[in-house]
């Protein structure tokens, strides 16, 4: 675990990996620490952002107590059911997707949706959760320049994730479908679909 | 719960409501928002009596007008814009009454960019998260302002009016802003010149700047490192260095994760000067090293 300051406000704890990021954040989760206002969760680290500058250092030796080991191989609630996502693989990416993997346009479906997903942690925008596999296999290589307008419930794949656009933005992510789930949805509560330990299933309705 | 009390009927640019924000949300991708410029915004709660987390209205370069339809304390702080009430000017930065049938109008600001309405009893509004800030960008909280909308205002007050001979004029600009940052989480993957470049170079905010993050032109600023950072989160003044090598400042509409290296942080006091510059206005930075954690 390595500690940087990022500010005067917050850590940016920087972890081994993402087994080691999710104990930590399960560990803050379940015991808060004092003088914490919020923390974001992403791929191998865990930004801690206190209330107050001067609070940053007792922050710090209290994170420093948490005990890491990456024994943990999914964030995934096991007990939960998963969110099914109907999607029609009918992206523009599909055939440069089969491309880098060598397989078939029907093989990258049924991959996808042959395995269970579990978000990772939530970024970039509201909704957007970062997928992860237990099983893997699909890892692709993100678009050499990003579209500048994805229109929303795209579904795409970028690096080892996969993920569901929330809203209309610009992206680099390659992708294979799209569904009409409402990812994000300010009058449901929880607005969000997915959150980080969220199983996701897809469901091929090409 | 008074019913509507202000119709709007002129908006300039943006006018938006905002409140400290909605922090403790970043893990659901849902970033701080709030006041861009927040002393100006809790000034104006504090000469209207307010709790200092009552909504306002943000005003980005003037052009407001609101009608009173019911008898109502205001108080306008933040960017420096002529204010009048119907045809008489009126004084910034003190509680003012605004009486049935009176407009309040809000010119272009002198200097700066953004003006906030304070009213007394704070602006009704939905709150998403514990607020009622809009962040235009993701779509969260209410829609800005437009003509014709109607305000209701609360029962929010916590305490008297205040006494205007406290309220501090806004701080005189200079030549350029000086904004006091740390070394970020990423410095070490640019080269050494870089940072020097940075804390040595006096900097231009651009037009593309707004609540998201204020650009910089200057010298291009070299990576050491070129693989790809997976993406992390980040805060409201992280100066990012995108494939340009031209800064970025994240700003109080940020998205809550970056992918491009953080090289130094603005101070969180500094962040709110960032709300009152416009393009052209020049920037540098006072870098100290970031204490060993």
């Amino acid at each position: 675990m390595r500690l940087l300051a990022c500010g005067d406000k917050a850590i940016l704890v920087e972890l081994e990996d993402a087994g080691e990021r999710r104990q930590l954040e399960e560990a803050l989760r379940r015991d808060p620490v004092r003088g914490v206002l919020e923390h974001v969760p992403a791929a191998r680290t865990v930004l801690v952002r206190a209330v107050s500058a001067d609070q940053v250092p007792a922050i710090a030796l209290r994170l420093r107590e948490i005990q890491v080991d990456g024994w943990t191989t999914s964030s995934a609630t096991p007990e939960a059911e998963p969110v099914r996502i109907r999607t029609r693989y009918d992206g523009p990416d599909l055939d440069e997707v089969s491309r880098q993997l060598g397989l078939s346009g029907a093989e990258v479906v049924a991959r996808h949706t042959g395995q269970l997903w579990t978000v990772e942690f939530v970024g970039f925008a509201p909704g957007f959760g970062y997928l992860l596999s237990d099983e893997g296999g699909l890892e692709v290589a993100r678009r050499d320049s990003p579209r500048v307008r994805i229109p929303p419930g795209s579904v795409g794949l970028a690096g080892p994730y996969s993920a569901v656009y929330p809203g209309p933005s610009p992206g680099g992510w390659q992708l294979i479908g799209r569904t009409d789930e409402v990812m994000w949805d300010v009058t449901r509560d929880p607005p969000a679909l997915l959150s980080p330990g969220t199983r996701v299933q897809f469901v091929d309705v090409t | 719960m008074t019913g509507p009390v202000l119709v709007v009927e002129a908006v300039g640019p943006l006018a938006t409501l905002q409140d400290p924000g909605r922090p403790g949300h970043g893990a659901l991708g849902v970033t701080t928002s709030g006041a861009a410029d927040r002393p100006a915004y809790r000034l104006g709660n504090r000469l209207v009596g307010n709790p200092e987390d009552a909504a306002s209205i943000e005003v980005l370069l003037g052009g407001l007008v609101l009608r009173a339809t019911k008898s109502v304390t205001i108080a306008v702080t933040g960017a420096p814009v002529p204010l009048h009430i119907d045809d008489r000017a009126a004084s910034l930065c003190a509680p003012l009454t605004l009486r049935t049938g009176q407009t309040l109008s809000l010119g272009m600001p002198i200097s700066g960019l953004r003006s906030y309405v304070a009213v007394r009893g704070g602006i009704q509004a939905e709150r998403l998260f514990g607020s009622a800030s809009t962040d235009p960008t993701s779509g969260v909280g209410p829609p800005p302002l437009e003509v014709g909308r109607a305000l209701a205002v609360g029962d929010k007050t916590s305490g008297p009016l205040g006494a205007t001979d406290v309220a501090a004029p806004s701080s005189p600009h200079l030549d350029h802003l000086v904004l006091r940052a740390i070394t970020g989480p990423r410095h070490d993957w640019f080269t050494p010149e870089a940072l020097q470049t940075l804390a040595a170079s006096t900097w231009t905010v651009t037009s593309d700047s707004d609540r998201v993050g204020i650009r910089l032109t200057g010298p291009a600023l070299e990576r050491a490192r070129t693989d790809e950072l997976p993406s992390e989160g980040v805060v409201r003044g992280g100066i990012q260095i995108p494939a340009s090598g031209q800064p970025l400042i994240f700003f109080a509409d940020h998205p809550t994760t970056g992918g491009y290296p953080v090289i130094a942080v603005v101070l969180d006091e500094d962040t709110d000067e960032l709300a009152q510059t416009r393009p052209g206005d020049r920037v540098r930075f006072a870098i100290r090293r970031a204490p060993v954690l």
